[in-house]
């Protein structure tokens, strides 16, 4: 008979690592800047996620360290077979049950999250994008110009309020990600998607094209401006008087 | 000069072929543009319409030629067929696997050895995407190529490697496995690798295509691909020619299963690798079917206008999309069945252990097949389809995870208490163990909607999908060539030069894919040639790790030409396995076995006192369960 080595070493060696994965797990900053509520809440997803995920993964690797230094064949064990064990059937039941409990738990947590991050309050905004190859141009409706809806190629928002984006592309299949948002949305020819985010955070973000649209695909980038709701006003009147002196800044010729 | 050459099968036969089709491509594109009133001469013979009827006559012309039809032709005319001289069956010269080859253990080889030439030049596209994203900024290639360049390496590697090569290991040893003297349909089975180096290259000289190769990625998205240069027109095709192979290599594994198991070979008495390969197989016959759509769609869309997603004239883009990911989405699962069937064999034999709860892992096999279908717009959260399908896709994709879970807890089982083999086919299933969990992990949290709505299209699916197509698929992959290479070749491998490649693919790989989380994570998108600075660190480490995987892919090469030529011979049976592909000679006697084998027993029964799975008097062979073919004629 083989000496079993002490598994109090698998069970210590696996607490200890699950501590280490979740604790450099929860304080790593894996993400980009907070900025809006959606990221808030996909932040907090993510270490749940990580949270349900590292004790997984130390379970299969502890394990197989701990069979590999336990049950290794040593010199003289050649020709040895292990023990025939061809299964435990309250083991199998528990490990067919217990992940299955874990993930619907996640599942249901995830659709929450869903739900709320897609929420549209009373006061929500429009603004529209259009996608071309290779640039992003933004549409703000004669809801927010009172006058003639405004065609940009900069994009405002304010900082407080629900934004709806309403997106198309003219030519190929774009995406509106803004990392710092969390958020993304493919730009389909043909309908019109809808993205919704709510901006807390004042400050400049990327706006990147994350869906493959052509050669100049890594250059189709942007940025979102977020301002106070003061601030944006502003900025919109002067651009449609800007705009009634010099001409659409953006044409649509298609 | 005698006509032989022209008459009899081979290249130059071949080579014949290919030039009638492209004659007759010429002349019908002529016929067709001059019937629909084309003025001019020159408007007859309009290159990009010739080049699109070419890319599909001029490879069924070499064929004919080559011979892949023959016999059927010969059978259809009413001619009498040629008899059963066995002369297209096995291989006495290295000539011979380079013809029609009916013995399913050359075109094992054939399959194997091909499906690893395009590992490496999927590879070397890979080295030369992260000499381009070493920096930021344009260092070795432009944006276009670079495109051509992330779009051929998927397409070569799902479509060229990691599907064939399992094709083929099986192709060898399943027979084998199951005490049968062959595949089902031979003749169906050499059609079908030689449709594979056709495929490979049409995708390789899509390079030389006016306007580069195609560049819409391997998921070729309408409508970026329908008004893409001609070069997407040599995806599109072939992706026929692939898809068609594994169609009909499906066929062949499935028929072969349910009708030529030696007598006393239940369902349950057959290895897992058997019920890993008819699971693949159902995945294959009811899948592939939908990618070929998909591309037939496109090329119809590019060459003669149909419309399909265009939306300007009452197409629908997101259509495409829901096709393509019918087929692959399933297709992960293709790549990733046969790996399973091979890491249960590994792990019972190197552990000298029953295989834990081996009906389960059948069971759990199966589960796979049926839920890999209900899941494919996973891939399409931010796609801007109908909100509610997101709920039960996600849902569906998190059961998924269920069976996979039951397969992974069981290999640890297996291991549990017993006596661990530790060579390299050991290592890389102990790897893949580790590696793949990372892999379903982090595919678990791609389920999850909003976390997706972030990451999707992002390094981190990047990192995703080489967790679980390296990590998972190519582990089990070099743990399969490990293994049977005393089996194929006849002779053993270095066992040193195995762990030098074992421990540095395992070093290298993390280096490489795991930072591709972070970088992902905070806003790397993919799909770039250029990148923002502050992700240059990463990408500057991970370009020279991926340095580190090709080196080792190297010893990897050196290992197998050179054990193949001059490694010490192999016994029979090396690994003590009880599965019968081992109870043969090493490499096996060309019609496999002299008597049928009787299975009396499960094939993992180690650590049972005096357990048989097979044996070999052909005398005393009962009557038996299910039909024993000998050899099949014609298809």
């Amino acid at each position: 008979m083989r000496d079993n080595p002490p598994v109090r070493w698998l069970v210590i060696g696996g607490v200890v690592a699950c501590a280490i994965g979740i604790t450099l797990g929860l304080t790593i900053n894996w993400f980009p800047v907070e900025a809006s509520k959606q990221s808030d809440k996909i932040d907090a997803l993510y270490n749940v996620l990580i949270i349900a995920s590292v004790p997984f993964f130390v379970l299969v690797a502890s394990v197989v360290i701990f069979s590999v230094v336990a049950f290794r064949m040593r010199p003289g064990e050649e020709n040895l077979d292990g023990p025939p064990i061809h299964g435990n059937t309250k083991l199998e039941i528990g490990w067919t049950a217990g992940p299955s409990m874990l993930i619907l738990g996640l599942v249901v947590y995830s659709l929450i999250v869903l739900h709320d991050i897609g929420e549209k309050p009373p006061g929500t905004i429009q603004v529209g994008v259009t996608g071309r190859q290779f640039a992003f141009s933004y549409q703000y409706p004669s809801s927010l110009t009172h006058g003639k809806p405004l065609d940009s190629n900069e994009l405002y928002i304010p900082d407080g309020k629900t934004v709806d984006f309403y997106m198309t592309s003219l030519d190929v299949i774009h995406a509106f990600w803004v990392p710092a948002f969390r958020v993304q949305q493919s730009l389909v020819p043909g309908i019109t998607t809808h993205l919704i985010v709510d901006p807390d955070r004042l400050g400049t973000y990327d706006v990147i094209c994350n869906q493959l649209c052509g050669v100049g695909h890594s250059l189709m980038r942007s940025e979102v401006h977020v301002v106070t709701p003061a601030q944006f006003q502003t900025w919109l009147t002067a651009q449609v008087k800007a705009e009634a002196v010099s001409g659409p800044t953006v044409s649509n010729t298609e | 000069m005698s006509t032989k050459y022209l008459r009899q099968p081979g290249f130059i036969r071949g080579g014949l072929g290919m030039v009638i089709a492209f004659g007759f491509s010429m002349w019908l594109v002529w016929i067709i543009r001059m019937g629909y009133g084309h003025p001019h001469f020159t408007h007859f013979l309009d290159p990009t319409s010739i080049c699109v009827v070419s890319l599909i006559a001029v490879p069924l012309g070499f064929l004919v030629g080559f011979g892949g039809f023959d016999y059927w032709f010969y059978w259809a005319a009413g001619r009498p067929t040629r008899p059963e001289d066995h002369s297209g069956h096995g291989a006495r010269r290295w000539q011979d696997y380079f013809r029609i080859n009916t013995d399913h253990k050359v075109i094992g080889i054939q399959y194997t050895v091909s499906s690893f030439f395009f590992l490496l030049v999927g590879g070397l596209f890979a080295l030369m995407m992260r000499a381009e994203l070493a920096q930021p900024g344009a260092q070795f290639v432009d944006a276009n190529t670079y495109n051509g360049l992330f779009s051929v390496h998927a397409s070569i590697l799902i479509f060229l490697f990691v599907i064939p090569v399992f094709a083929g290991l099986a192709n060898f040893v399943l027979p084998l496995m199951i005490g049968a003297p062959d595949m089902a349909f031979p003749r169906l089975n050499a059609l079908s690798f030689w449709l594979l180096p056709i495929a490979g290259t049409i995708m390789l000289l899509s390079f030389a295509a006016p306007g580069g190769s195609f560049a819409s990625g391997w998921t070729a998205y309408a409508p970026l691909s329908t008004s893409a240069p001609i070069g997407q027109d040599f995806f599109s095709v072939a992706v026929q020619f692939a898809g068609a192979s594994s169609i009909m290599t499906a066929l062949n594994f499935l028929v072969t299963i349910i009708t030529m198991r030696a007598p006393g070979m239940s369902f349950f008495r057959m290895p897992l690798l058997v019920w890993a390969n008819f699971s693949t197989s159902l995945l294959v016959v009811i899948a592939t079917p939908f990618i070929a759509a998909s591309q037939f769609f496109v090329l119809l869309d590019r060459a003669l206008h149909f419309h399909f997603f265009d939306a300007s004239k009452g197409g629908d883009v997101l259509m495409y999309q829901h096709v393509f990911w019918f087929y692959s989405h399933p297709a992960v699962y293709i790549m990733m069945l046969p790996g399973f069937g091979i890491i249960s064999e590994v792990l019972a034999v190197k552990s000298r252990k029953p295989i834990f709860g081996y009906r389960m892992m059948a069971f759990s096999l199966l589960a796979i097949v049926v839920l890999g279908f209900t899941v494919w717009a996973h891939h399409m959260f931010v796609s801007g389809m109908s909100n509610w399908i997101r709920i039960p896709m996600t849902i569906t994709t998190c059961i998924i995870a269920v069976p996979t879970g039951i397969k992974i807890f069981s290999w640890l089982a297996t291991l549990w208490k017993g006596v661990l083999h530790l060579d390299t086919p050991m290592l890389f299933a102990l790897g893949f163990l580790a590696m793949f969990t990372c892999g379903g992990i982090s595919g678990i949290m791609l389920a999850m909607v909003p976390f997706d709505i972030h990451v999707s299209a992002t390094y981190f699916v990047v990192a995703h999908i080489h967790y679980v197509l390296f990590g998972g698929s190519v582990f089990t992959i070099f743990t399969g060539v490990y293994y049977w290479f005393p089996k194929m070749t006849g002779r053993m491998y270095d066992e040193r030069l195995g762990k030098w490649h074992f421990w540095t693919t395992l070093i290298f790989f993390n280096l490489t894919f795991g930072p591709m989380h972070i970088i992902g994570l905070e806003g790397m998108p993919r799909r770039v040639a250029t990148y923002a600075n502050k992700f240059a660190d990463w990408n500057m480490l991970i370009s020279i790790a991926s340095l580190g995987i090709g080196i080792s892919t190297l010893v990897f090469i050196y290992n197998m030409a050179s054990s193949w030529r001059r490694g010490p011979r192999a016994e029979a049976n090396p690994w003590r396995a009880l599965t019968l592909e081992w109870q043969v000679s090493s490499p096996p006697p060309i019609f496999n076995f002299d008597a049928i084998p009787t299975v009396v027993g499960g094939p993992y029964e180690y650590g049972v006192p005096g357990a048989v799975h097979g044996v070999f008097k052909g005398a005393e062979v009962p009557a038996p369960a299910s039909t024993p073919v000998t050899h099949s004629s014609g298809t």
